[in-house]
């Protein structure tokens, strides 16, 4: 421990401490703007300088280290007007649209400008020529950025991708790919874990709250609406609501008011995703166990992030996909098949909206292939942000709301489909559901939570050994079924850097787009808490244990679908329906025919 | 990344392959991207996006980080040099003894932008900081060759000397 004076006040740090995160120990909040968590700290936008005795310049609090008996003064005249210069300088160049940006009231820039006690303009600078770079998930603004970089730590150290870095010098200094592509043209995944992170309105969500209150306004036209499961576990922050509780009932009930003609649950495609995923599994392990040439591990296609990834980084591995298409998109194809035809709606009067806890299915509906009979699966995917701000314009009193259940035939889901929005939870939904149907018996684990593959590390493995299988599975018998699961895509590339070299010890790997799963995904709602992946997730498990049902091939509604229209999991109404294809693009598009 | 990915090794222009094996001697060698890019450089003349995509799959850099660097050095050119290369100095002394004014008239006559080359190929123009020829402000080199106390009036007839010799030697 160290010792020093802030303010006059003698307060006791650990050794390593920054003077920014000893001030806090002592109850001294230094206001700061580029500085992330614990994720990113640089010191460049000096908006956190304080004055340091016996030092000649003002010093950054953020990465200066706090030093034994250093008297440090983070309130004084000389640090308040270098403060006001440097935001002076910051929103010089800043196009001042806070009242119709998307960030108004949530922006950090505008929030220092109060916390600054900023008053007026002083200063106003060249301006930089609007130039937005819009893909279907991502929209950047670059006029709106401040240069805090943390965008580019998001992608390049967390995620490992490095579709973006800061470009030129100087004023023409700008955050973006190489040489100016637009992002699109780039290898970026749309995992949007950078519109989490942008203070500004520089990166945010491309919108499509306009085109759904379009289609809620057509009188012509039959809305459904899906919600994924992570959505459930984050949507109450922003009303207020304590974090890790689940408000599904509520939800519900909002996106009745808004006028949606049906709410339906994507868990329920959660739960159908488990009877195709698993059936390919099994299909894939007996072709294994029987000696035949067959591509293991199988690894998870829910998340289109990863998706997307995948086919950049290692295009010569897709086989190892399983061909499910993602939940929201199966369940997409179902509503304007199978529900279409036994309501009597023509498919092309149906528009599909899907809440999700994602940027990357903004993207992933205008993939040709997801679409059946000449029409999109979905048509419109808002995020659980857009789906905030829609409630908030609604004037709808959200935590007040009762709790409302879903619509039939496309709302009942088994707790299988509610942990599907953590990481972890489709490993362990499939292993409920394939351990079932090969043994006749439950999973062996406590509360059939597979516990070394819960929780938030980055790498986690486990080996289920089959015994004492059913007659049918007799070649399974004593055969040890040895898993992955990575969040994030650091982790995606580890395990496939083995899938690829051919070492891969595993049989079925999962894998999520972003670091804890769609709960912390790319479109969910801010925070700067820390133990938010954890909370969320609590929210999660706790509905998982409420409900009756578990697994996904209880579900009555999925025995149902299958029965009355898809004929057996993998069979070829499924095929036609719930599994696609992918592209192989290479990390500079290569692979992809020159257009 | 699987394999190859620019285009095939075996289907690639042999500067090409020479920009790769020379990225390949600083492989594994930790921040050695800028002395990369320089050794790149000097052996194919200038970096465009293509031969920056080679350096940053062989070094295992993300493209934007190359570009980054590329970008923000002004020595790094992502396009090709000309013949010649002139650079006028913007320095303190050159600055007020009217450098911009040459800049303009540069501009206006080579018909290209501070940074670019000229159609024909034979001049590259950039701003230097200080040449170290105060006294001779404003001053001008074109390659190794200094002209001191230029008047923007003079620029036509120094370009001229240079389009005069190259036809000489051709």
């Amino acid at each position: 421990m160290i010792e020093l004076t802030i303010n006059g006040r003698k307060i006791q740090a650990p050794d390593d401490s920054t003077i920014m995160q000893a001030a806090e120990l002592g109850g001294i909040k230094i206001p700061s703007l580029c500085k992330y968590k614990d994720i990113h700290a640089i010191g460049s936008c000096r908006v956190c300088v304080v004055e340091v005795e016996g030092a000649r310049n003002l010093q950054a609090s953020c990465v200066v280290k706090a030093r034994n008996g250093m008297v440090v003064h983070t309130n004084s005249p000389r640090v308040r007007e270098a403060r006001r210069v440097i935001y002076d300088l910051l929103i010089s160049d800043h196009p001042k649209e806070c009242m119709s940006c998307a960030r108004n009231r949530t922006c950090e820039l505008q929030e220092l400008g109060f916390t600054l006690d900023i008053l007026e303009t002083r200063l106003t600078g060249q301006q930089r020529e609007k130039n937005i770079d819009r893909t279907p998930a991502i929209t950047r603004d670059s006029t709106k950025c401040i240069l805090c970089r943390r965008c580019v730590t998001t992608c390049r150290d967390i995620q490992k991708v490095g579709a973006i870095s800061a470009q030129n010098r100087g004023f023409n200094s700008f955050i973006g790919s190489a040489l100016g592509l637009p992002l699109g043209s780039t290898n970026c995944s749309m995992c949007g874990q950078c519109t989490k992170v942008c203070p500004t309105g520089a990166l945010i969500a491309t919108s499509s709250m306009e085109t759904v209150w379009q289609a809620l306004e057509n009188p012509n036209v039959h809305v459904v609406v899906q919600t994924a499961p992570a959505v459930r576990a984050a949507l109450g922050e922003p009303f207020g609501i304590p974090m890790g509780t689940s408000v599904t009932g509520k939800m519900v009930s909002a996106l009745r008011l808004m006028g949606f003609d049906k709410v339906f649950d994507t868990d329920f495609a959660a739960d159908l995703t488990i009877m195709e995923e698993g059936t390919e599994l099994l299909e894939r392990l007996t072709a294994a166990v029987s000696g035949e040439k067959v591509t293991l591990p199988m690894i998870t296609s829910c998340s289109p992030g990863w998706i997307k990834h995948c086919e950049h980084a290692w295009p010569k591995e897709l086989d190892h996909l399983s061909t499910c298409k993602s939940p929201h998109t199966m369940q997409g194809a179902l509503i304007k098949s199978y529900y279409a035809e036994r309501e009597g709606i023509d498919p092309k009067d149906i528009f599909v909206v899907s809440v999700m806890p994602c940027t990357a299915k903004k993207y992933e509906i205008e993939r040709p292939e997801m679409q059946n009979g000449g029409y999109p699966n979905v048509d419109a995917v808002i995020t659980t942000r857009e789906l905030v701000r829609m409630i908030k314009v609604a004037g709808i009193d959200f935590a007040a709301l009762e709790d409302d259940d879903f619509d039939a035939p496309l709302g009942l889901s088994t707790g299988a489909g509610v942990i599907f929005g953590v990481t972890g939870g489709v490993m362990e939904a499939a292993l409920r559901t394939v351990y079932f149907l090969v043994t006749g018996r439950k999973l062996p684990f406590d509360g059939l939570h597979v516990t070394p593959i819960v929780g938030f590390d980055k790498i986690k493995t486990a080996s289920i050994k089959l015994e004492n299988v059913l007659p049918e599975y007799s070649a399974f018998e004593g055969v040890e079924v040895k898993i992955a699961v990575t969040s994030g895509l650091e982790g995606a590339d580890i395990l496939m850097k083995e899938v690829s070299e051919g070492t891969s010890p595993y049989h079925f790997i999962e894998i999520m787009g972003c670091p804890g799963g769609c709960i912390a995904g790319g479109g969910q709602p801010r925070t700067e808490r820390e133990d938010y992946r954890i909370l969320r997730a609590k929210a999660l498990y706790t509905e998982d244990e409420a409900k009756a049902l578990r697994m996904s091939h209880e579900n009555p509604d999925i025995q149902k679908v299958y029965a009355e229209y898809l004929g057996r999991p993998c069979g070829e109404m499924s095929h036609h329906l719930l599994h696609t294809t992918y592209t192989p693009r290479g990390n500079f598009n290569e692979y992809l025919p020159a257009d | 990344m699987s394999e190859c990915s620019t285009s095939c090794p075996a289907a690639e222009d042999p500067t090409l392959q020479r920009v790769r094996r020379i990225a390949e001697s600083y492989r594994g060698k930790e921040g050695s991207l800028i002395q990369a890019l320089h050794a790149v450089q000097s052996a194919y003349g200038y970096l465009p996006l293509e031969v920056q995509k080679i350096v940053s799959e062989t070094l295992d850099i993300p493209l934007p980080t190359v570009s980054g660097v590329v970008t923000f050095y002004s020595f790094f050119s992502t396009e090709p040099h000309g013949k010649h290369n002139i650079r006028i100095c913007l320095g303190t002394a050159c600055y007020v003894r009217g450098g911009v004014r040459v800049v303009d008239r540069l501009e206006e006559i080579l018909g290209c932008k501070v940074g670019h080359t000229t159609a024909d190929g034979m001049f590259t123009f950039e701003i230097a900081r200080c040449i170290g020829a105060c006294g001779l402000a404003p001053a001008i080199s074109i390659d190794d060759k200094v002209y001191a106390n230029v008047n923007p009036d003079e620029i036509p007839q120094i370009l001229a000397s240079y389009y005069k010799a190259e036809e000489a030697n051709a």
